[in-house]
């Protein structure tokens, strides 16, 4: 069934990423939201729709927490995490009256929200558009693909933590792609080893190296390793995001920024996510 | 059985009736939400559940609403802790994502029928299981179905498995407020269900999650037993000193309690060696 009114709104968008686990928890809106945070910083346009009804995080995590959104006669306009309106951001979130309600929808009222996100919003002319998933292989993940399939999308970047009983979740979600015909762009090892912040001593709390042995025994490019970052915890949980955490030493002067995008420069994941972004765009490069 | 909510409309159809959620009479009702999204008419398949569980004490939901808090990992502490004294069968109902069968240590059983129905996997002698991982053809295979197939597989681990008679039923669910909730609560309506613990991590986007799933309870009637804060604190192995890798920003699973009156059941801290196991 085709959806030209979709087609339209892709059109102004160079790359379609969705963002895929399968396993719950694993970080999925957090990496969503680091990617588009590296991205902008590299001066790229993103748009990030976060299609998890029953679990919306993006807005809490970009500070965008109450915002509502707006009707235009091209659409309904997305709200901006930033002054120069390089992020942009859709959730349900932004809809419910407030945040205690629940949504409990079966699935065809779920596939309708997720048409009008891909089919309604004005988006613009974005670089990127990353779409956070819930966890799983159902409703939601079968909508998205079915609308985005006849416009091509670049593929699925897959999150997981090292231990056994997430990449169990994680090679279904794999095989839920490979079913779809969606491209593996690449695997993410998120919370892979924490430094306790006191003696520096690394521990795998959730193991480690799973993901990337996943990457090679499934022969998905592995994108990097991340590890557990208080201080990106604590980005994506304060209210103000212009001001830059420091877990560690909470006493020292505070430094502030302009933007969400400055502010998560100052964390050391930052460097990580821009080399996993880098590796990623050149994936990207090659396909298209 | 018309039943009626105590806080419907005053012309309400019945939540059973095809005009459910969409009648006139609907509009404004704080279940209008639940009713116009649920399939109409009697389940004829009720009566059989509740005779199937008609000795079963006890049944418990395990909850978040926040995927990684750590449902499966409590669901098998809690029953292998009640399992030393009582009967306990588990139930895992997170269709896409089974998690209890390697929890468990018994990733690689099957499934038995007998005249009787399906055989639950016997973990230990008082510990039952039953998850669709055992019914999957190999471990990688995914399960992508819509939400009439999974809530026929949740109907038929009620109505078609011989569990033994049961102190304890608990059931495992995946993230999020959707089929498979509505599902496990529309087919125990007659049978009853004691409560639902609820988990989370001490951080606001989980709670966040956790205050959706308690609405839902609401919404639907399910009595909160109480909440669990999960992965509460981290003890470093090398120095002991204890830090925080989700912090509570803004006061925990505690401060959700004391707003929404609901009992604290305890906190449970990260330990890697699970993690392992």
């Amino acid at each position: 069934m085709s959806h030209p009114e979709i087609g339209q709104r892709l059109a102004s968008i160079k790359h379609v990423v969705l963002v895929l686990s399968g396993k719950g928890g694993v970080g999925k809106s957090s990496c969503t939201v680091q990617l588009a945070l590296s991205l902008a910083n590299q001066g790229r346009k993103v748009g990030v729709l976060d299609i998890d009804l029953c679990g919306p995080s993006i807005p809490r995590m970009l500070g965008l927490e109450g915002r509502q959104i707006h009707q235009a006669t091209a659409g309904w306009v997305p709200v901006f995490a930033d002054s120069g309106k390089q992020l942009a951001c859709m959730s349900i979130g932004f809809l419910l009256p407030n945040k205690n309600t629940s949504v409990v929808w079966r699935g065809p009222k779920k596939n309708a929200m997720i048409k009008q996100f891909l089919a309604d919003v004005y988006w613009g002319d974005l670089d990127y558009l990353l779409i956070d998933t819930p966890p799983g292989t159902s409703d939601e993940h079968l909508a998205v693909v079915e609308y985005l399939q006849e416009w091509n999308p670049d593929g699925a970047v897959i999150v997981t933590t090292p231990q056994a009983v997430a990449l169990a979740d994680v090679k279904k979600e794999i095989n839920f792609c490979t079913k779809v015909g969606l491209p593996l762009l690449g695997l993410i090892e998120n919370m892979s080893g924490f430094v306790c912040p006191h003696c520096a001593e690394c521990t795998n709390v959730f193991s480690t190296g799973g993901g990337e042995g996943l990457a090679k025994h499934m022969d998905i490019p592995f994108l990097g390793r991340a590890p557990i970052d208080p201080n990106l915890v604590m980005l994506l949980e304060q209210e103000d995001k212009t001001v830059v955490p420091n877990v560690n030493n909470p006493d020292a002067e505070k430094i502030v920024t302009g933007s969400i995008v400055e502010t998560y420069q100052h964390c050391e994941l930052s460097k990580i996510f821009a080399t996993i972004t880098a590796t990623l765009e050149a994936g990207l490069g090659k396909t298209k | 059985m018309s039943s009626i909510p105590a806080d419907a409309n005053e012309h309400c159809p019945g939540p059973e009736s095809a005009g459910a959620g969409k009648a006139a009479g609907c509009e404004g009702c704080p279940n209008q939400q639940i009713c116009s999204t649920q399939a109409s008419g009697p389940d004829p398949d009720l009566p059989l559940i509740t005779q199937r569980l008609d000795q079963t004490h006890h049944k418990l939901l395990i909850l978040s609403g926040k995927g990684g808090v750590g449902k499966s990992t409590f669901t098998a502490q809690l029953a292998f802790a009640l399992s030393q004294t009582h009967e306990v069968g588990v139930v895992d109902i997170d269709v896409c994502g089974p998690s209890l069968p390697k929890i468990m240590g018994v990733e690689r059983e099957d499934v038995h029928r007998s005249s009787n129905g399906w055989t639950p996997v016997f973990v230990s002698d008082s510990l039952s299981l039953m998850s669709i991982g055992f019914m999957l053809p190999d471990e990688d295979a995914a399960v992508i179905w819509r939400g009439p197939k999974k809530n026929g597989i949740i109907k038929q681990f009620l109505r078609d498995v011989d569990w033994p008679p049961l102190d304890f039923m608990l059931f495992d669910t995946p993230p999020g407020t959707s089929d498979e909730h509505l599902s496990v609560v529309q087919l125990l309506r007659d049978s009853g269900i004691t409560g639902a613990v609820i988990l989370t991590t001490p951080q606001e986007v989980a709670l966040q999650d956790v205050r959706k799933e308690i609405d839902f309870c609401r919404k639907a009637r399910v009595p909160i037993m109480g909440l669990v804060e999960n992965m509460s604190g981290f003890v470093c192995p090398g120095c002991r000193h204890e830090s925080a890798i989700f912090p509570p920003t803004t006061g925990g699973a505690q401060a959700l309690c004391d707003e929404l009156d609901i009992p604290l059941l305890g906190r449970i801290p990260l330990d890697p060696l699970i993690g392992r196991a």
